[in-house]
């Protein structure tokens, strides 16, 4: 995309390329390419890989928008999919003018440098737009694949849903098992408009050496609700994100789900902010990780009340199974309103032994009874969650259990 | 012979709880152990189950002929050993119907021909927890005592073990439950013929069992053995000070 209007984001990000992020180690990304090296295809391998994060390329689940590096493979809906419309990105940005004014709304391309590499070396990603009133039943699915060795991803993904409808949107991120040092920016956009519902269900796959820094900022408009379900059970380099909704409209709500099994030497930096904007406007971020190898985990929360009649809640729950793994809760309320209320609860520990005992009275192995009870831990079991979606994610937990082994030595 | 208990002496965090008690059971019989409270009952149960902190130091375990003393607690349910607990933990984001699968030792999430995948209904319709209300409930979590205990019930006849280890099965139950749990258990022995080792405070379950052999205990030990039909009057008329009392002045 060479369009005029865009210059100015790229002036903005050459200021921005060297900027820290303010959490999480510092990346260089000057190694990583973003020059495919070849055609990508659909082979099995990669249709097992996105299987995995929830992506069924074979099924008849409602569309499917498929990336490999930087190639779109695949984008399409089913044709009785009515009321949403799905392309790559650059392809709607050249179909609709209106899309401009979208562009980097949500967040800075100067937030840190990782925005600004997305926009100086964007690589594709997708648009969905829910029409007005339209409720979607189908879940949208997309799968953001890297297929190559030290390949950099970084598409710009935006999401609308219009007043009144409502989307359910399935990502899946992995990477293929060809390829190890590779780098992850996501840039993504969610527009939810008044009285809209979007469901973001976004399940990561990665490797033992990806770099992973998505960033996303989230507008949600008068009576509208936007929930983010998050999963991640495979190891990874490092990875930290951020997430942030601003609740601009009456009565506007956004609520986070995280579940994290934690393995080997990751570093998982992750965590929302939501601001209370408006009136009547309500937040909630409820994060499950379990933590095993040497893993690090941050979970980062924040809620910023604003204005009256405001809610809002963060909660942490850890289980720890090696002690060589750690995990730190750092959960910040800012009340800016003496109308507001905000809560929050943490709860890190170690597998319950009791429970443990309990399950091995049964004649289950010690191994398995941890894999059962770190499953029934992490299960999302939240009110409000799709069954469809529920049962998606109890599916990649269900990977946890089939282990007849320990998932990995302390 | 099932099992037998030979001079046990346990100790947990370095107090001696169980001072040497010996006792067996054979295929098909039901012996209830009795006695007052912390006089070594449930450390009797939670020790033959193999519980680590429960740290034998003198005597042995022996499971049909083997010495179990120091195998772990999974390899004794394994080897046919079934504990139902007093009071069972709650365990959030675990089905029961899961659960009963998993005693029957098999894998819900991933079954091998032949697994039979109503076993947890059947399993559930015998202690009387309809299947629909159940299967899906979280194991323990908000059950009322009555629950509890037949949810251990079904979690047990799901193992098909040789020697149940009841830990109070009727405390803490409505006379309901009470009835339920009777006719379940005396239903199973009908069927299964296992043997049953029943820990209570009161006869009301053990109308339904009519134990061959009962053991009252008293400070760690075994203070008075005896028949069902011997001993139960007595234990109503005396209580257990005053008929260990007699019994040692006898």
């Amino acid at each position: 995309m060479s369009d005029e209007w865009r210059k100015k984001y790229r002036l903005e990000a050459l200021q921005a390329v060297t900027k820290r992020s303010a959490f999480g180690n510092d990346i260089d990304l000057s190694d990583f390419v973003t020059i495919p090296k070849g055609g990508a295809n659909l082979d099995e391998t990669v249709k097992r890989r996105s299987l995995e994060v929830g992506v069924d390329l074979e099924g008849k689940k409602g569309g499917t928008y498929f990336q490999v590096d930087h190639s779109v493979l695949l984008s399409q809906l089913a044709s009785r999919i009515k009321g949403v419309e799905m392309m790559p990105t650059d392809e709607a940005l050249n179909k609709y003018d209106w899309l401009r004014s979208y562009y980097w709304k949500a967040l800075s391309v100067t937030q840190d440098k990782y925005t600004a590499i997305a926009e100086l070396r964007q690589t594709k990603g997708y648009f969905i737009r829910s029409a007005p009133n339209e409720k979607v039943e189908q879940p949208i699915q997309t799968c953001l694949y890297i297929g190559t060795e030290g390949v950099l991803q970084a598409p710009h993904n935006i999401i609308i849903a219009e007043e009144g409808s409502e989307l359910n949107v399935i990502t899946g991120c992995t990477v293929d098992s060809r390829a190890k040092t590779v780098a992850h920016v996501g840039v993504s956009e969610f527009y939810v408009k008044k009285n809209a519902t979007l469901i973001f269900t976004m399940i990561h796959s990665w490797s033992d050496e990806a770099y992973v820094r998505p960033r996303t900022g989230v507008i949600v408009e008068e009576g509208g609700t936007f929930i983010s379900n998050y999963v991640m059970i495979k190891p990874v380099r490092d990875i930290q994100s951020y997430p942030t909704a601003h609740l601009v409209g009456k009565d506007a709500k956004a609520k986070f789900n995280s579940i994290i099994y934690a393995s080997k030497d990751s570093i998982i930096d992750l965590g929302n902010r939501i601001y209370l904007m408006a009136e009547g406007t309500s937040g909630e971020s409820i994060f499950k990780v379990v933590s095993t190898g040497t893993s690090k985990v941050y979970n980062r929360g924040q809620i910023i009340g604003q204005n009256r009649n405001t809610k809002g809640h963060l909660e942490c729950r850890g289980m720890i199974l090696c002690p060589t793994s750690s995990i730190t809760a750092i959960p910040e309320l800012v009340a800016e309103h003496s109308d507001t209320e905000l809560s929050h609860e943490a709860a890190i520990g170690r597998l319950q032994e009791e429970q443990l005992h309990y399950l091995m009275a049964r004649g289950i192995q010690p191994e398995q009874a941890i894999g059962v009870l770190v499953k029934g831990f992490l299960d999302p079991g939240l009110p409000g969650l799709p069954e469809r979606l529920q049962e998606e994610i109890r599916s990649k937990l269900a990977l946890l259990e089939r282990k007849s082994s320990p998932q990995e030595p302390c | 012979m099932l099992l037998s208990v030979e001079d046990l002496h346990v100790s947990v965090e370095g107090k001696e709880l169980l001072k040497g008690i010996s006792l067996s059971m054979e295929y098909g019989e039901i012996v209830a152990i009795m006695g007052h409270n912390a006089s070594g009952k449930t450390t009797l149960a939670l020790t033959l189950a193999g519980f680590p902190q429960y740290q034998v130091s003198r005597g042995k375990i022996l499971f049909e002929g083997e010495d179990v003393t120091s195998k772990s607690i999974d390899e004794r349910a394994r080897m046919g050993m079934a504990l139902a607990f007093q009071s069972p933990p709650a365990i959030r984001g675990i089905k029961l119907g899961h659960m009963i699968s998993l005693s029957a030792g098999m894998n819900p999430w991933q079954p091998k021909p032949g697994d039979d995948p109503d076993l947890p209904k059947k399993i559930l319709s015998k202690v009387n927890l309809e299947p629909e209300k159940y299967l899906d409930r979280e194991v323990n979590v908000g059950f009322s005592g009555g629950e509890r205990k037949r949810s251990e019930l079904a979690q047990i006849f799901a193992m098909r073990p040789k020697l149940m280890i009841l830990d109070e099965p009727d405390s803490g139950v409505d006379i309901d439950s009470l009835k339920v749990l009777g006719n379940s258990l005396q239903e199973y022995f009908r069927t299964e013929k296992c043997s049953m080792m029943i820990i209570t405070h009161h006869r009301h379950i053990l109308q339904y069992l009519k134990p061959s052999r009962m053991h009252i205990l008293s400070g760690g030990k075994i203070a008075i053995t005896g028949s069902y039909e011997e001993l139960m009057p007595k234990i109503e008329e005396l209580g257990y000070e005053r008929l260990i009392k007699e019994a040692s002045r006898e």
